[in-house]
């Protein structure tokens, strides 16, 4: 079976953290650039005199699907190459995936990966 | 007399057009969309610093020299002597000016090579010591009558092959040593995010090197006082002046015109058989490779000596820009491959194919003058390649082990004009946006 990691990182570590799954031979992944705040929450902002809070900071969301042997691995590789120590280094979490199918040649959960 | 003077006001406003806005606007075309305006505010903010500077110092050093503007024969003139245009003639003021325009650039164009990276900061305290340290200096030995100017007997730069091109190319091939890369350097494309931008400004450059180039027929008003004439050296007056005015400039705007041309399809025929496509950056760096070129050979050249000059600088400036990947140095807009070799090669060519037929008066080489042009010419470019490099090394290494020069590397990949600015160049109006910053006092 497989399973679905997904990372939300600082987006200046996404190089460390690619570079740390290609070594761990990941066939693919998917990045987007999302907002959020965990506990760094936001920040103060001065612009021409008016002060802002920004409460969303942008980071980065990464998808990778694995299988299960490769499940822990990949998790532990993703939080090494991904921590700076200070906050707002963001999380991984791994989720269980029903079905997985690549669309090219219709192969089903491992093989798909 | 009045025409020449007409003449200088707008070449002059036309050279301040090229730092604000033609020089801000091609590099910020070039840079990747989340550096547009940190790149555009290191021309703008060359422009407000090396303005004071030069007047309260740089005309005094560059062209002080007796204090009447007229050169000491020495390697540096004093600061002092003329601080603040003390003794300078309302006459004169355009002159000032003109020249001054021309420092705000040259210290521009180095920004393009140390793009996306470097704190504000840095960038602002650089300013007045490589103006003061590099810029005047060079300016006051080729053009203000100092040292150089009187060993190097028929040499030529009409416009600043040496003061302006080579000077800012060697300068920005120290700082990139000094600074180091982008992060993702030699990994990512970072492709120019914005080409429209590019070719609009490498346009505007082209109109304002016609107030850069041509306007370089340049006197000064004591000598117009004295009895009309122009020249103290050649004795031209009167009509004889009137007849030179329009001579000259006739052939140093031809030349301009021409070598661009000749560079721009240069450019374009190595990109095409080198890379498989002409490229529209490649049409836009052809453009300033043979305008670079042109600049010191404008009043030296004939119309097949100008196609001479743009062509092989548009050929090998095309080829140079390669070269930063092979050696590793990060030149991110191509400042030494552009100005730095295009500079060389405009100053060197002018030993091979300058005549006497052109306002210069010099035969080079190809045309019967001997070896002598080349040689003034080689240590011309030697001078000014060693007094900056050497002099801004050392800049560059005081300001690193002090204040730092480079933003931190989250700050660079997330951006350096969010983080040195506070700003972006683009809000693409995410549906976040509204719920991602809010005002503290609504109303303020």
């Amino acid at each position: 079976m497989t399973k679905l990691v997904t990372a939300v990182i600082k987006p200046f570590k996404l190089d460390d953290v690619k570079a740390a799954l290609e070594v761990l031979g990941v066939q693919g992944l998917t990045v987007s650039e999302v907002q959020g705040f965990g506990r760094q929450k936001g920040h103060t902002e001065v612009y021409r005199g008016a002060e802002y809070v920004v409460d969303l900071v942008p980071k980065v969301k990464i998808e990778v699907l694995v299988s299960d042997e490769d499940a822990t691995k990949v998790v532990d590789a993703i939080v090494e190459a991904a921590r700076t120590g200070k906050i707002g280094d963001g999380k991984v979490w791994l989720t269980p995936v029903e079905a997985l199918v690549r669309v090219r040649t219709g192969e089903r959960d491992a093989d798909a990966v | 007399m009045d025409g020449y003077y007409a003449w200088m006001l707008i070449a002059t406003a036309i050279v301040l057009m090229m730092t604000t806005p033609a020089l801000a606007i091609f590099y910020g075309g070039m840079t990747r969309s989340k550096s547009v305006l940190n790149m555009m505010m290191m021309s703008y903010i060359s422009m407000g610093v090396v303005g004071i500077v030069f007047v309260l110092w740089g005309w005094s050093e560059g062209w002080g020299g007796d204090g009447a503007g007229n050169g000491n024969e020495h390697l540096i003139a004093s600061p002092f002597k003329m601080f603040g245009l003390h003794g300078v003639s309302h006459g004169n003021y355009i002159y000032v000016l003109f020249q001054l325009t021309f420092a705000a650039i040259t210290a521009a164009l180095i920004s393009g090579a140390i793009a996306d990276r470097v704190k504000f900061s840095a960038w602002v305290i650089f300013l007045p010591i490589w103006v003061t340290i590099c810029y005047f200096p060079v300016a006051h030995n080729v053009w203000g009558g100092g040292w150089l100017a009187t060993k190097l007997d028929g040499e030529q730069d009409y416009a600043g092959g040496t003061v302006v091109h080579i000077n800012a190319g060697i300068a920005a091939l120290a700082l990139i040593l000094v600074i180091g890369p982008r992060v993702g350097f030699r990994k990512e494309p970072m492709k120019p995010h914005n080409l429209t931008l590019t070719m609009i400004g490498a346009g505007l450059l082209w109109m304002g090197w016609y107030g850069f180039n041509v306007g370089s027929i340049v006197f000064t008003a004591d000598n117009f006082a004295d009895g009309n004439v122009l020249d103290p050296k050649t004795g031209v007056v009167g009509a004889a002046f009137s007849a030179q005015f329009q001579g000259e400039t006739g052939v140093t705007f031809l030349n301009t015109t021409i070598a661009t041309c000749a560079a721009m399809l240069g450019w374009l025929v190595v990109e095409r058989l080198v890379h498989g496509k002409a490229t529209a950056l490649g049409a836009a760096s052809g453009i300033v490779a043979g305008l670079v070129a042109i600049t010191p050979a404008c009043g030296a050249v004939n119309l097949v000596g100008a196609i001479v000059v743009g062509g092989v600088a548009g050929i090998l400036c095309a080829l140079a820009v390669g070269l930063k990947n092979k050696l590793g140095y990060d030149d991110s807009l191509d400042v030494v491959g552009v100005h730095l070799v295009g500079g060389v090669a405009g100053t060197l060519l002018i030993g091979l194919v300058s005549t006497s037929d052109a306002p210069g008066g010099i035969d080079g080489l190809f045309y019967g003058g001997g070896w002598h042009s080349l040689k003034v010419q080689f240590l011309a470019m030697g001078f000014t390649i060693l007094w900056t490099g050497i002099l801004t090394t050392v800049i560059a290494l005081l300001i690193k082990f002090t204040i730092g020069w480079k933003i931190k590397p989250e700050a660079e990949v997330e951006g350096i004009d969010f983080d040195q600015h506070g700003e972006t160049a683009y809000d693409w109006g995410s549906s976040l946006a509204g719920s991602g910053a809010h005002l503290v006092k609504e109303g303020v």
